[in-house]
């Protein structure tokens, strides 16, 4: 029997971009609010499993050609990586520095170098949690 | 006053809980306990706003709205696997 989910795909295609637009506010209000990478990479994760539930794997793949398992490893090099940059100024490993720089629209904005950790911190818990939920999820044919 | 009005509400979303909470274990059928579970997170929102008022903070706001979006996937995804009996499927139109 083919099955018509069109309330699900259409209410889908709204709240998906809600949700990721929740996540990337998380991560960028972790500095001075609740929030960071963790939650955000995990509300990234619910956006894409809400897309896996009202589409299918198929049609994701299609959509989203992305290998979660590269995306860990991505992750996992650029959280070294920031910890290894501090060799280049003579401090010890995993300093992380500051500064006050004005941009255009913005103003007066402090920019860390511990975002750089953090992204590697959000792209490991998006990969891992899509590699664990895909796992568990596709049945054997 | 105003410690008494939120000490109520407090008290009477703690027994609609309750009340959800009868028809999460007694319920007949499942969709009864999946609507339950939904109704208990929408009241878990309610309260975290009064509690926030009651701390005056601001810190649990997202806490809010994280709750909203879990009950709803997890809701969905109750629903998926009552009628499909699979969750994520692997092919839609096969």
């Amino acid at each position: 029997m083919k099955t018509n989910d069109v309330i699900l795909q259409t209410v889908t295609r709204t709240v998906s971009f809600i949700i990721l637009l929740f996540s990337i506010y998380l991560f960028f209000a972790g500095h001075h609010n609740p929030g960071g990478g963790f939650i955000g990479g995990l509300m990234t994760g619910a956006a894409l499993v809400l897309l896996y539930i009202a589409y299918d794997i198929k049609t994701m793949a299609k959509v989203l050609p992305i290998d979660f398992k590269n995306m860990t490893a991505l992750g996992l090099l650029i959280g070294v990586s920031t910890g290894l940059g501090s060799f280049l100024f003579n401090v010890p490993f995993l300093s992380h520095s500051f500064g006050y720089f004005y941009l255009p629209f913005l103003g007066k904005t402090e920019l860390a170098t511990a975002v750089l950790f953090d992204l590697g911190v959000y792209l490991t818990v998006v990969g891992v949690t899509m590699t664990i939920i895909l796992t568990i999820g596709e049945d054997n044919e | 006053m105003f410690e008494t009005l939120i000490t109520l509400s407090l008290v009477l979303i703690s027994l609609s809980i309750l009340g959800t909470l009868y028809r999460l274990f007694w319920g007949p059928s499942m969709p009864d306990r999946v609507i339950a579970v939904d109704s208990v997170g929408i009241n878990i929102i309610g309260l975290v706003a009064i509690v926030s008022v009651m701390l005056n903070t601001q810190a649990f706001l997202e806490v809010i709205l994280l709750i909203g979006i879990l009950g709803f996937i997890g809701t969905i995804s109750f629903a998926k696997f009552l009628e499909r009996g699979e969750v994520i499927e692997r092919d839609r139109n096969r």
